[in-house]
């Protein structure tokens, strides 16, 4: 559906991408991930035919951006990174306006016009003026205006940046919702958002692709061991020593209160049956039992810090 | 069906001019010192006609055209090249700064769709206004007598001239972001033709003086105003909106492949 070949972009004498290719099924969400300047926005922008690469091709939905721009842009449904609204306009007003700018005719605009409005829900304030909306609502009319042509591919830039975390979930339940039907393209600089609504991420840094992959396989790559986190009861220095001799316990050391210990296991190692177990005979009172997983967060430092691309 | 494009600009336009206070201001302003200087313009006649009545005891003929109407199209011609640059600042400027550009600029819409709808909105609020001041000769036509036909070429000399200064300050608002950068530039763009015609006599009959003055839209308009309707008038104003259009297109086209 996207198909990026060796893009690269120069403003000047800056390289803002170097040297980018990916390719994205139908149907696909994958993040674009990256610290601020990283080449998120110009990539989009790219991608969008709002701007040309200096180098390399595009292909959406199998047309080139820059060869047959206006098929590429019928194509596409884009959020830039704050929305494009006119305020003075009201919800209604400002959709049919993109819709015929999108060269909608004027049956199907209704009838788009409707389905989005509810899929949006945005349905009980179409009649205001967007200036006088909530950001969580400005965001939803954004979203609207990307969706209003029916678009196959939807690249979104940094959706939910400036909402609250119930407006964060709306618009995250929103995009999840239209997986399958669109093939969705995301940029966040959070991993936690990228974790919870991509099958892919694609991470960027200083305008080159330093892992693309599913944010649970990234996560794999990179730990060599798991942590599990016990808190009991009645902690004794016996115990200590009794879960270190557990089978596929590598080090076992104090957590951050003195009732709390944290495990290394090795890799592949369910040691929680036997923990389990242990605590119990020895009548240490469980209270917790966690797996601390590899966060994304984890994975970006080490990714973004060293050169080495992974995956 | 499917509206033409040009056709969703305009009325998008519109419809954010009319919304907004600065229209009324901008048109406010401008009817009520044009409706000074009208009644400035009539009272001072009115004035000479008594005087010439007392000097030669007799009832004077006054030529209405030459002292009303003429000095009063001299005059609206300096306040629109003040008040239409506030018409025009926000037409590119505030799309750029409201990102609404990127919007623009990823429809399946062209470029010079986008530059014409805009410019034909501006105009057509500028012939709003302008129809509005139709009502002084025709207030004065229900107490005097006067020949229309000057007054016509006028009103076209000030929708040409008007229309000049609009597409500059098109083309301004492209360059920038900032609205009051816009204003001034299109200002200061509009002053600069003025200043040619100026400079223009201090070159008298030579070629350069020649172009500066064809350049500049003083002669071009002052003939108009005379009631003299020429081809090669007719031709300055067109070209130069066409010229400024083309302006417009290139900066915006300069600011996405930047």
């Amino acid at each position: 559906m996207i198909d990026v070949q060796h893009v690269t972009k120069q403003y000047g004498q800056v390289t803002a991408l170097n040297n980018i290719s990916f390719s994205i099924q139908k149907g696909e969400i994958v993040a674009f991930l990256g610290p601020n300047g990283a080449g998120k926005t110009t990539t989009m922008r790219i991608l969008t035919g709002f701007m040309p690469p200096t180098s390399g091709t595009v292909h959406i939905a199998g047309f080139d951006c820059l060869e047959e721009p206006w098929e590429v842009k019928k194509h596409i449904g884009y959020l830039p990174e704050s929305p494009p609204l006119y305020l003075e306009l009201t919800v209604t007003e400002y959709l049919t306006f993109v819709g015929r700018i999108k060269r909608l005719g004027t049956e199907e605009l209704q009838e788009r016009m409707t389905l989005i409005l509810q899929q949006t829900g945005l349905t009980e304030v179409q009649g205001r003026v967007i200036d006088h909306l909530s950001r969580g609502y400005r965001q939803r009319v954004g979203l609207a205006q990307a969706l209003i042509h029916n678009p196959p591919v939807l690249i979104l830039d940094e959706p939910t940046t400036g909402l609250d975390p119930n407006q964060i979930v709306e618009i995250r339940d929103l995009i999840k919702s239209l997986a399958g039907s669109h093939t969705i393209i995301l940029s966040t600089h959070l991993l936690a958002e990228a974790t919870a609504i991509c099958q892919k991420v694609i991470i960027i840094h200083q305008g080159q692709i330093v892992a693309i992959d599913s944010p649970e396989q990234l996560g794999a790559k990179l730990r060599q061991s798991e942590i599990l986190n016990l808190t009991v009861k009645h902690p004794d220095p016996e115990l200590l020593n009794a879960l270190g001799k557990i089978s596929g316990v590598i080090k076992v050391s104090q957590g951050p209160t003195p009732n709390s210990y944290a495990l290394e296991t090795q890799i592949g190692e369910d040691v929680r049956e036997e923990l389990t177990k242990l605590v119990v005979e020895r009548g240490a009172g469980l209270l917790e039992l966690t797996t601390q997983t590899v966060s994304l967060e984890d994975v970006f430092k080490v990714l973004t810090k060293s050169d080495k691309p992974v995956g | 069906m499917s509206m033409n494009p040009v056709h969703t600009i305009v009325a998008k336009e519109l419809r954010s001019f009319f919304v907004s206070p600065v229209v009324y201001v901008i048109g406010a302003i401008f009817l009520a010192v044009i409706g000074l200087l009208s009644y400035q313009a009539v009272a001072n006649a009115s004035n000479q006609a008594l005087r010439l009545m007392q000097l030669q005891n007799t009832y004077a003929q006054l030529n209405l055209n030459e002292m009303i109407f003429r000095p009063l199209f001299q005059s609206m011609n300096l306040i629109l090249m003040i008040i239409l640059p506030l018409l025009t600042m926000r037409l590119f400027a505030e799309e750029r700064k409201l990102r609404t550009f990127e919007l623009l600029l990823t429809s399946p819409i062209g470029v010079n769709e986008i530059v014409s709808g805009k410019f034909l909105s501006v105009v057509i609020v500028y012939s709003g206004l302008l129809a509005l001041t139709a009502l002084i000769p025709l207030t004065l036509s229900a107490y005097a007598t006067f020949d229309w036909n000057p007054i016509i070429l006028g009103y076209l000399a000030l929708f040409l001239q008007g229309s000049l200064m609009l597409s500059i300050g098109l083309f301004a608002s492209a360059l920038t972001e900032n609205q009051i950068i816009a204003a001034f530039l299109s200002f200061g763009l509009i002053l600069g033709l003025w200043v040619l015609g100026a400079l223009s006599s201090a070159f008298g009959d030579s070629t350069l003086g020649n172009i500066l003055s064809y350049l500049s839209f003083t002669e071009h308009y002052e003939r108009l105003i005379r009631g003299l309707l020429n081809m090669k008038d007719l031709v300055y104003y067109i070209t130069g909106m066409v010229f400024m259009w083309f302006a417009a297109h290139q900066a915006i086209d300069a600011y996405r492949w930047k």
